[in-house]
């Protein structure tokens, strides 16, 4: 008898499921106001990645054309592919030599955005822009260097 | 009028082919060459339309747009697909029994048309009428099975094989149910005549007639039906995250696309004797004793009923598929053997027990 019972809820508690599920679905059916799907070339204007999209890596200047790397080469150290290359210049500043940043260059097509680089900086200057049509003509153009001209460091 | 009843439609057109060509052989065949490329337009279109409504359903089901960019709304996606599939090299697999293996395909489409031939459409619109129709549509849209089969065993690829095999097993066990179910109905019905059944159902479809045991009968043609379509959540035949594509992984080209249409054709086959069987066929929805409401419901012609109930059907089987999970062999086939089976056949009793007793509107 207890089998019975046992066999009777069974078929209506898998029923009941089935249908939960299915009310579920049906719900999406006919609010289809959350599609997540981005049209887009459609919507180039106004499409905006999310905050922790991982785009090209970029240096942080503020708006006197300052950034904050001190040319320590940590992030050239960090890089697994060798994509990242430091180079460093010696200049004078009252009677005393000091290395400062010439060129930091950046070479995308060799990056996989693992993110040890921005990860390991320690004035917090390379960061994960937002762009996201990254493909160039050539592949020389893949190679940025990422300080602007004539900046400096900031103090 | 003329697409209320197709009778006089087909009546001209024999008579027209009798004086041209006399009484005979010729006349026969080419009506029957007619009645053939009728049906394989349908197919094509349908098919066509099908794998564009699937495809849309999933999509919104699953929060996306779905085929977009070709023609509006995606509407001519499908043809470009199909016109891919044409031009594609058909690739002739080592050590593969190349009989079979091209034979295969061909079996699968010609149960579906073999099928189809016996379904009312609209009063007059119906290639076979016999009086065993329903014993005859489940006999032979379970010769798929020997095509799918027949592609597992001839492709030489385990993948293949096994999905064969599995399908195998699974019409063998649904093939019960989905028969039995219809068996209920023919108990309310009297008769196995698809013409007699869908007449049956003028005042009130067969669904509301038999009430519980019908319903019940329903819900268990349509699991069953879905099972015997492989489709989701049964579509163990062609699980593609364990089986690459079960039985048709080795088809390229056009053959593959016979079995894919296949696939939609038998899910419009199921949807279309639930149809005839439980929901009144081309009879328009009518409810005894409100004479008006039912006069409005004959505005709309038989055919565009039909194929109402039909897609409705067929969109509650997309429905199952993108909602359920894929069950494994063995709980496909306790689902069978202890659930529905058990259930179909009390419910056998229960309406020969209504029936007795005119328990039934």
């Amino acid at each position: 008898m207890n089998a019975i019972v046992e066999y009777i809820k069974d078929v209506f508690g898998g029923m009941k499921s089935l249908l939960t599920g299915m009310t579920v679905t049906v719900k999406y059916f006919f609010s289809p106001g959350e599609i997540v799907t981005q049209q887009y070339p459609e919507n180039r204007d106004t499409l905006k990645m999310f905050d922790r999209f991982k785009g090209n890596v970029y240096m942080i200047h503020n708006d006197q054309n300052q950034h904050g790397c001190t040319a320590c080469g940590i992030c050239e150290m960090n890089c697994p592919n060798g994509s990242i290359e430091v180079i460093a210049k010696q200049v004078v500043v009252d009677e005393k030599k000091k290395k400062v940043l010439d060129k930091h260059i950046y070479r995308m097509g060799m990056c996989t955005f693992c993110g040890l680089c921005v990860k390991a900086c320690p004035t917090k200057t390379l960061a994960f822009g937002q762009e996201y049509e990254n493909s160039v003509y050539k592949r020389s153009n893949l190679t940025r260097i990422l300080n602007k001209p004539n900046s400096t460091l900031a103090n | 009028m003329f697409l209320y009843d197709f009778t006089e439609l087909t009546s001209t057109i024999h008579a027209g082919l009798e004086t041209t060509f006399g009484e005979g052989l010729l006349t026969t065949t080419i009506e029957f060459v007619i009645a053939g490329i009728v049906y394989l337009l349908f197919f094509a279109v349908f098919g066509l339309f099908a794998v564009y409504l699937e495809r849309k359903v999933c999509a919104i089901i699953q929060n996306r747009v779905g085929p977009n960019r070709v023609g509006p709304y995606g509407l001519v996606q499908t043809i470009a697909d199909f016109v891919k599939l044409l031009m594609k090299e058909l690739i002739p697999i080592n050590n593969s029994d190349r009989f079979l293996f091209n034979l295969a395909p061909f079996i699968v489409i010609t149960a579906t048309f073999l099928a189809i031939g016996a379904i009312p459409f609209a009063p007059g619109l119906q290639m076979l009428d016999f009086d065993i129709g329903i014993l005859y549509v489940t006999a032979v849209s379970s010769l798929g099975v020997l095509g799918i089969l027949l592609a597992g065993w001839s492709s030489n690829n385990k993948y293949s094989l096994i999905g064969a095999m599995r399908s195998g097993a699974q019409i063998v066990s649904y093939e019960l149910s989905a028969g039995l179910s219809l068996m209920t109905i023919i108990v309310l019905a009297g008769t196995m005549q698809f013409s007699q059944v869908v007449a049956g159902q003028a005042d009130l479809w067969f669904i509301f007639k038999g009430h519980i045991p019908a319903i019940i009968a329903f819900i268990i043609f349509m699991i069953a039906g879905t099972a015997e379509t492989n489709r989701g959540p049964f579509d163990l035949a062609e699980a593609e995250s364990e089986l690459t594509a079960g039985f048709h992984t080795e088809y390229s080209g056009i053959k593959f696309a016979l079995f894919y249409l296949s696939e939609y054709i038998n899910m419009f086959i199921i949807a279309a004797i639930g149809t005839t069987v439980f929901l009144g066929g081309w009879q328009p929805f009518q409810i005894p004793g409100l004479e008006t409401f039912n006069h409005i419901m004959w505005y709309c012609p038989p055919v565009l009923w039909f194929f109402l109930k039909a897609f409705a059907l067929i969109i509650i089987m997309m429905w199952f598929k993108w909602t359920f999970p894929r069950l494994r062999i063995d709980q496909l086939l306790k689902l069978e053997w202890k659930y529905l089976l058990p259930i179909n056949l009390i419910n056998l009793i229960l309406m020969a027990t209504c029936v007795l007793l005119g328990w039934h509107f």
